[in-house]
Order: C-alpha cells, then sequence, then structure tokens
C-alpha cells in the first residue's frame, strides 16, 4: 500500500463511520430535521446517475456516443429496461453485461 | 404465572445471521466485483482488502474505484463517499431509540457495521411484538456475517483478478455502469425522482470537464434540490 493509498482508506473509514456513528454517539440530544429528512431520500438517485450517465455518454471521458456502435449505452439501456420491468438488480446486471458483451464482439 | 422466556442471546445472533442470508448472497457478486475491478482501477490487494475491512461500505467503495480510476483526487473521493453514506445517518437515527440505552462498547461497533442489508434486516426485528432484552444480539449476528461476507468474496475477487492477465481491456468496468444503472432505475417511480435524477444527468454532462470532478457534487446538489422543490410543489 502506498501512502496516498493509506490515506485514501483512513479517510474513507472516518468520513463512513462518522456518519453511521454520529447519532449513536449523540443518543437522544438531537432530531433530525424534517427537511434534511426528505433531501436525503433523493441523494442515491441523483449520485448515482451523476456517476452513470456521463460513463455511458462519453465512454472515453471526452467525446459524445450516442450512435448504436457505443455498447456501454445498449448495455446500461438493456439494464435500465429489464431493472424497470422486473425490478431484479441481479437479472438487469446479468442482462446488461450480455448485451455489452454482445455489442463489443459484434463491433469487434 | 409461567415467566416469559426470551430468546438466549446465542440464538439471537445465529437468527441474525440466518435473516441476513438473502443479503448475503446479494453482496456476494459486489463483492467479487469490487475485488476482480480494484487491480484495473489502480488499488493494490491491500488496498482493497483494507477498504472492504475498515470502510465496509460496498456502494461508496464502488465509487472510489471508479474515481480513483477517471484520476480524481482524494478530497473529491471522501467529498463524493460523505455524500454517498450519508443515508447512514437516516438508519442510525431511526435505529437510535433501540440502541439508545446500550454503552458505547455496544454502540460504536453496532455503528461501524451498519449497512443497507443490516438495517433492513434487524429495524424488522426491532420492530417485532416481543420484548426480548437481547434484540442487539441479533444486531450483531446479522453485522457479523455481512462483515464475514463482504471479506470473503473481496479476497475471492482480487484471486480472481489475478488469475485473469489483462483484465483490464475486457470491458469489466461495465458491471459498475451496470449495477449502478440497475439500483437507480425502481427508484425512479414517482415524477420529483425522476426529475431529481434527470436534472444531475444534465448538469453530470455539461459540468463533466470541470477539475476534481465538481461536476458530480454540482450534478448531485441540483439533483437533490429539483427533488425537494418539485415534492413541495406537488
Amino acid at each position: 500500500m502506498t501512502g496516498r493509498e493509506v490515506a485514501l482508506v483512513a479517510g474513507m473509514t472516518a468520513v463512513t463511520f462518522l456518519v453511521r456513528y454520529g447519532f449513536f454517539a449523540l443518543g437522544e440530544r438531537v432530531a433530525f430535521p424534517p427537511l434534511a429528512r426528505r433531501a436525503l431520500r433523493y441523494v442515491p438517485a441523483a449520485v448515482l446517475t451523476a456517476i452513470v450517465v456521463p460513463m455511458v455518454l462519453l465512454p472515453d471521458g471526452a467525446h459524445w456516443q450516442l450512435g448504436w456502435h457505443n455498447a456501454w449505452l445498449l448495455g446500461a439501456l438493456a439494464t435500465g429496461l429489464i431493472a424497470w420491468r422486473f425490478n431484479h438488480l441481479l437479472a438487469s446486471i446479468a442482462g446488461g453485461m450480455t448485451v455489452f458483451f454482445l455489442c463489443r464482439w459484434m463491433i469487434g | 404465572m409461567t415467566p416469559v422466556r426470551h430468546p438466549r442471546r446465542r440464538t439471537e445472533v445465529l437468527a441474525g445471521a440466518r435473516d441476513s442470508l438473502p443479503m448475503l448472497l446479494g453482496a456476494a457478486p459486489f463483492g467479487i466485483i469490487f475485488g476482480t475491478l480494484a487491480g484495473p482501477s489502480g488499488l493494490s490487494p491491500a488496498g482493497a482488502l483494507a477498504m472492504s475491512l475498515c470502510v465496509f461500505a460496498g456502494s461508496s467503495q464502488f465509487i472510489a474505484l471508479t474515481l480513483l480510476a477517471s484520476g480524481a483526487g482524494l478530497a473529491v473521493i471522501l467529498l463524493t463517499t460523505f455524500v454517498v453514506n450519508l443515508r447512514h445517518a437516516l438508519y442510525s437515527a431511526t435505529l437510535l431509540p433501540h440502541v439508545a440505552g446500550l454503552k458505547q462498547r455496544w454502540r460504536i461497533p453496532l455503528a461501524f457495521w451498519l449497512t443497507d442489508e443490516t438495517f433492513a434486516v434487524v429495524q424488522h426485528r426491532y420492530g417485532a411484538p416481543d420484548l426480548s432484552p437481547h434484540k442487539h444480539w441479533y444486531y450483531l449476528g446479522s453485522c457479523l456475517s455481512m462483515y464475514a461476507n463482504w471479506f470473503f468474496w473481496t479476497l475471492t475477487g482480487l484471486m480472481l483478478g489475478r488469475s485473469i492477465p489483462r483484465l483490464e481491456h475486457m470491458g469489466l468496468e461495465f458491471a459498475m455502469a451496470a449495477t449502478f444503472t440497475g439500483i437507480v432505475v425502481p427508484m425512479l417511480r414517482n415524477r420529483p425522482m425522476l426529475a431529481a435524477a434527470l436534472g444531475a444527468a444534465a448538469v453530470a454532462l455539461a459540468a463533466h470537464g470541470l477539475p476534481y470532478k465538481l461536476g458530480l457534487m454540482l450534478a448531485a446538489l441540483a439533483g437533490v434540490v429539483i427533488g425537494v422543490v418539485l415534492e413541495e410543489l406537488s
């Protein structure tokens, strides 16, 4: 492990533990404001979408690829469709990866 | 009058582990993917194991790999970890009434091991009508099984990654994009949630050229604001 990795793991450990332990530490002296509670529900969808969409539409990190030759786009669409229709996470990942690898194989 | 018999501690630990079984199976592929992709993303095997043992938060570990691979800095990864793990504060706030009577030597490990899966299982147990004084042993059982499971599958993924050369050219990174897509799409069942995701996507694309992955933070913020505002209006 490099020094940078130690810092990374130590930092992530501290941040994650403080978030999990905060309320347990304070006991019942705190109340969660309703607005914060509501805002938190949107965090996973917002963060994950913000990560995935550029990965899929700009696979090389710089150039738009909106055509049928983009295996990332087709694979993600397949994943999304299966997830929407069946609400089964592992099935949607497996289906999406199948489409992704088929596309890459056909494009060559 | 017969005295009420509560389940013993050991029974509670085993029940917690048993009820977490579906979650153990569900976490396995993600542990494998995390371990397999660590190397190609630029994280050493020791770093990957340390992350699974010390951080113990699957989604932020995945995101950290993605960010590492894209060359993001430490501050960005830590800030993203904080935002992604904020939901755990909601879990601990929900469980607080049940653990408030425990000593800190219980609360500290139970907080460290609090995951989405354990929260779901434990909340169900605390909701059960029996007045067992040992429900935190059930919580512990779920934690320990999830922890051992995550370590085991990370290690398996690392060994798999080592035995298959040139893994980084196989397009396995797509597994992460697929995982995130599969998690997000079923969340988009109402208009504010859909708008939050679309807004976040638009901002992320518009701002993807900004340094330090600032676009990600802006996009998350925009998505949350859009969702809350639309919810207020409807």
